[in-house]
């Protein structure tokens, strides 16, 4: 079970490692969005293996499924050139690369000195999407009221702001 | 299973969003690689939530995947505005604000 866990853990994040390198490196708008539904699905997957299947479930309905037709619809909207395209990586990009080395390595070291080789509990409590909803309408009722908002001023922001006048 | 191997999925993916906004121009991809960084901290969230068997961390991550999708509305239709009323959405040619 853990073998195949871990199997599973392995290939998963190949996936999502190659797909989010094809996010950042592809000359082509489309292909991003496309590589990026592999990144978010492969996440979804490592939900399912963290014993989180309400998360997974949201985050293929909201980022799968109306995210990735944001972004589409937003390449249309801006015309982007469908194909490949020259001008989307700044003049300065190699820079990046050493930051985000540094970044990772500073992370890295952070990492393995606090966890070291600390184990995820395997008989630890199954969360279940009923004790999900009694945190969200129990403790954290106030932050998902002012989530509501923050979605209402979103969806209004942005219509203000796309509408032809 | 490790509790580290998650962590550094994480940073990785983490790293490779911020690589992702540094070297795009095109206000569209930027947008996916501050998504690709949501994605790392979201996975961060859970990925505790198991180690301390506790559903807060769970809880955050939906607070956080609804911020993202109201961040990417908004985000894109800047991106919309700068198009229509620039002809251009790369952030390069936004310079106004320099002094």
């Amino acid at each position: 079970m853990l073998i195949a866990q871990n199997i599973g853990f392995a290939i998963i994040a190949a996936v999502m490692i190659v797909g989010a390198i094809r996010v950042v490196t592809t000359s082509n708008v489309v292909h991003g969005a496309l590589w990026l539904v592999v990144v978010l699905a492969g996440a979804a997957a490592q939900y399912v293996l963290l014993a989180a299947e309400f998360v997974a479930v949201t985050q293929v309905l909201v980022y799968i499924g109306a995210v990735m037709v944001l972004f589409l619809f937003g390449t249309m909207l801006t015309r982007s050139r469908i194909g490949r395209d020259s001008g989307l990586n700044n003049t300065y990009r190699k820079l990046g690369i050493p930051v985000a080395l540094a970044l990772f390595a500073a992370m890295a070291i952070a990492l393995v000195d606090s966890f070291g080789s600390e184990k995820m509990p395997t008989d630890g409590a199954i969360v279940n999407t009923q004790q999900i909803s009694d945190q969200i309408f129990g403790p954290y009722l106030l932050p998902f009221w002012a989530l509501s908002f923050v979605l209402l001023a979103a969806v209004i922001g942005a219509i203000v702001l796309a509408r032809k006048d | 299973m490790f509790v580290n191997q998650f962590l550094i999925l994480a940073a990785i993916l983490f790293c490779i969003g911020v690589y992702g906004v540094i070297a795009r121009k095109n206000g569209v991809m930027v947008l996916m690689a501050i998504e690709l960084i949501l994605n790392a901290v979201n996975l961060n969230l859970i990925a505790f939530s198991m180690r301390n068997g506790s559903v807060d961390g769970q809880t955050f991550a939906l607070f956080v995947i609804a911020v993202a999708a109201a961040e990417v509305g908004v985000g894109l239709s800047l991106v919309l505005l700068i198009y229509r009323n620039r002809r251009t959405i790369s952030l390069d040619d936004l310079s106004e604000m320099k002094g």
